[in-house]
């Protein structure tokens, strides 16, 4: 009847086994986690997630992690494949090798499986005040002009996912459990930059504190992982230098020094 | 088990339940907002909308045309009382979120700009890219955090709603970390919990679109209303269903078939000028283009590939630059997931299972039938999209009738008293006990990847673009028998600690009750209208059929159906007509 019959890429006759190295870790039955390994007939057009889905579903119904949208766009489905922190849709079987493994990301707590804690992105979040501080009221009945020149300065902040593999790359993020971190760091700033805002000083508070911009070492590692192309990295050293710049301005003759 | 008290429990963070959260917040500090989500908010499937969202922002664009536009586009099923308040509330909604930092595309003067999109006779579909969803909701999210009134719950599964004498009292739900039983207690909740594609197998919807507000809406005794129109999006990358926006060809891509030939010209949507007019072509709308796929591939002029049979969408001619400004994503989409650059060669794409028109029988001020709740968004259905809705209503929409939700539920809460929770302890119970029991159930015949697919096979092939009646009474018999075998299905995992197994199993539960009411409303339905299109009863019949289906849970029995009339206030049914013929 219905001509758009289903067509989703199943693994049929002629696919490729590749074993899969899961870590696990269920806390009811186990104190520290271990490996398992499944052997999963895979498409070459599969993603990561997709093999994923192969075992849950057919092979381990009890395997955990999170995922929605399988458009690398919800960020729910970070993880460590091969050591690297991925975007599990994203990462296409035929670019691995016949054996890979998967771990949860890194530098979070596990709760099970490959499900980590998110509350270090969304304590960031919050401390940084991401959201618009405006410079000014709003006209009434009508918008705030901003250029194509201004929403250029900040637009490439806006793309962060929150998937967070930004903080499984960092160095510090594993160092300091107070660090505010690259993603929302980046996204502080993304405000900042925004003509509209003008909420910059208050957000230093945070963003320029001990825990902020200056427990960056500047290793970039954040931004080779980003999969939406964010530059925390780039964003943090233009904010160590807004800092830098309020500190002098501050001691400056006439400054407000505190 | 842990109890919370709050004054407005809000069951989703999408868009709609995100902006009924702040709406709630802003109208009233004092109201303690209880936020509960299945995902953390910004993984909600707001995030996912592309193209933009619509409303009237310059000449010669007015509210009529946006009205008229929407109305024959849901082809004279919508209520046009909730169709007025919509258009007016659009320009207001969409400057508020640019207010909060949407960062929408700007014309060299610093204002808004506005995209061309199908069934739209002016531009008026404001967009941020083709990421349009994905700033609405984390523009939504990160505003929302500024009201401390607003308390989080996030991954937090709701299970069902707690009702008495017709009024509602709050929810049950599971900590999904821990497994631990949380009762919410209310005198208002707003349902936000977005559409149903999951229900079939192949769609554009996220992994969590399973229909869970819907079913739980149900299950208490609200009617689903109009929940046979399921739309097919045009075009969805063949294997994945990943979503190509409608605002590829809003900025002038081209449909052809395995001939090149832009086949659209022989379905009634002609003339093929080289930049589609308004309403014409590629800008027709979804419904129509989704039929026009169906009979080029049983003429044979469609293209085989892996993952079934696909047609061209072509952007090349509007060159590398538009597309990185305009569709960064398409392309992205498209080079990742078919291995094809939209700038240099043609994407393949076939129509794909996207929204349900349908949903919980709501007003024009988001309140269902029982006393303090409401719902918004694609869950609810209000209705503005009719049989069929027009691609950039609907962002629109989760901002205007989730502000609606939010300021009628507060004022419900306001001047409702709180109910005592030992009121609800035999329904909490029966909650809970269903849940454990199916954890507990040792071993059983039945299993979940079994019946979801059973599921979806009979969805797609009863319930799809088009329909009849034979297909579609033989899957309202095996629905049935599967709901039945549902309630002895088992699981693997037995663990409270984020057991994705079980909250699975739970979805599976909403699918198949929505699935069932999908199924019946499509066969009492012996017309053909918008999205809902009858082999055995081509033609539209507005003598018998002009009216709002609704579909009542029926336990272990079949759902019963009623109907209920449409708003009509100034536009009469009148023929449906796009391409040249359009004035």
């Amino acid at each position: 009847m219905n001509a758009v019959s289903q067509a989703s890429p199943s693994a049929g006759q002629g696919a490729r086994i590749v074993t899969i190295d899961v870590l696990r870790y269920r806390p009811e039955q186990e104190s520290t986690p271990s490996w398992q390994s499944y052997a999963v007939p895979c498409c070459e057009e599969w993603t990561v997630l997709d093999a994923l889905n192969h075992i849950k579903d057919h092979l381990d119904g009890s395997l955990s992690y999170r995922w929605s949208c399988h458009m690398a766009v919800c960020g729910s489905c970070g993880m460590m494949v091969n050591g690297n922190p991925t975007l599990s849709c994203k990462a296409f079987m035929r670019d691995l090798p016949d054996r890979i493994s998967i771990a949860p990301l890194a530098n979070l707590g596990v709760i099970r499986d490959l499900v980590v804690q998110q509350n270090r992105l969304l304590d960031g979040l919050l401390a940084v005040k991401s959201w618009l501080i405006p410079r000014e009221l709003p006209p009434r009945d009508d918008q705030y002009r901003q250029t194509p020149a201004q929403l250029a300065k900040y637009r490439p902040l806006t793309m962060c996912i929150n998937c967070m593999l930004c903080y499984a790359a960092c160095p510090q993020v594993a160092l300091n459990e107070g660090y505010v971190g690259p993603a929302a760091l980046a996204l502080a700033q993304r405000y900042n930059l925004d003509s509209r805002d003008g909420g910059a000083l208050e957000r230093m508070q945070t963003t320029a504190s001990d825990d902020g911009v200056w427990e960056c070492t500047f290793i970039g590692e954040c931004s080779e992982v980003c999969p939406k192309h964010v530059d925390p990295a780039g964003a943090i050293q233009q904010m160590k230098l807004a800092s830098s710049l309020q500190w002098l301005a501050q001691r400056a003759p006439g400054g407000s020094s505190s | 088990m842990h109890t919370v008290h709050a004054d407005v429990i809000i069951v989703g963070a999408g868009g709609a339940g995100l902006r009924a959260a702040i709406a709630v917040a802003q109208s009233d500090p004092a109201l303690r907002v209880a936020l509960v989500s299945k995902v953390y908010p910004m993984r909600s499937h707001t995030v996912a909308a592309e193209g933009g969202a619509a409303g009237v922002i310059k000449s010669p664009d007015t509210l009529d045309a946006h009205f008229n536009d929407t109305v024959s586009g849901g082809d004279w099923l919508c209520d046009q009382d909730a169709v007025e308040h919509f258009v007016e509330q659009a320009p207001k909604s969409l400057r508020q979120l640019e207010h909060w930092g949407c960062p929408w595309n700007r014309d060299d003067a610093g204002g808004v700009q506005v995209r061309s999109f199908g069934g739209m006779k002016h531009q008026r579909t404001w967009f941020a890219a083709d990421k349009s969803g994905f700033h609405i909701l984390h523009t939504l999210f990160q505003t929302s955090q500024q009201f401390p009134s607003i308390q989080r719950f996030d991954e937090v599964f709701a299970l069902d709603l707690l009702c008495a004498d017709g009024a509602v009292g709050g929810i049950t739900a599971l900590h999904m970390q821990s497994g631990e039983p949380i009762v919410f207690l209310a005198r208002a909740v707003i349902i936000a919990t977005g559409g149903a594609g999951r229900v079939f197998p192949f769609t554009t919807n996220g992994a969590i679109k399973t229909g869970d507000g819907m079913a739980m809406a149900y299950r208490a005794g609200v009617p689903l209303k109009d929940i046979e129109f399921v739309q097919y999006h045009p075009t969805g990358l063949p294997g994945t269903g990943i979503l190509i926006t409608e605002g590829a060809r809003g900025e002038g891509g081209l449909l052809v078939n395995k001939d090149g030939y832009r086949y659209l010209q022989d379905y009634n949507l002609g003339p093929p000028e080289p930049h589609p007019r308004p309403k014409a072509m590629e800008l027709g709308p979804r419904d129509r283009l989704s039929q026009a796929f169906w009979h080029e591939q049983r003429k044979g002029r469609t293209i085989k590939s892996a993952f079934g049979d696909v047609v061209h969408l072509d952007i090349r001619h509007l060159g590398e630059k538009v597309i990185d400004e305009r569709l960064p994503m398409v392309r992205e989409l498209a080079r990742a997931y078919v291995g094809v650059d939209p700038v240099h060669a043609p994407i393949p794409i076939r129509p794909v299972v996207h929204y349900s028109m349908g949903g919980i029988d709501t007003n024009i001020n988001a309140a269902t039938q029982i006393d303090g709740l409401y719902a918004a968004g694609e869950c609810a259905c209000v209705s503005i999209n009719g049989a069929n809705r027009l691609g950039s209503n609907s962002l629109t929409e989760i901002l205007v009738f989730g502000e609606q939700a939010g300021l009628h539920a507060a004022q419900h809460a306001r001047t409702h008293p709180a109910t005592a929770e030992t009121q609800w302890q035999p329904a909490i119970a029966a909650s809970f006990a269903a849940v454990h029991a199916l954890l507990e159930r040792p071993k059983s015949s039945e299993t979940l990847v079994g019946l979801r697919s059973e599921l979806h096979e009979l969805m797609e092939g009863a319930a799809g673009i088009y329909r009849e009646q034979a297909t579609l009474r033989e899957a309202s018999d095996k629905v049935a028998v599967l709901r039945q075998r549902y309630r002895t299905l088992a699981i693997d995992d037995h663990s409270m600690v984020f057991n994705t197994q079980l909250f699975q199993a739970l979805e599976l539960g909403a699918m198949l009750d929505v699935g069932e009411a999908m199924v019946h409303a499509a066969l009492a339905r012996r017309e053909s209208r918008g999205a809902h299109q009858r082999l055995d009863f081509p033609e539209r019949d507005d003598q018998h059929f002009l009216h709002h289906s609704l579909v009542h849970y029926g336990g272990e029995q079949p759902p019963s159906l009623s109907t209920k009339p449409v708003t009509i206030t100034r536009s009469p049914p009148a023929a449906r007509v796009y391409g040249g013929a359009t004035t």
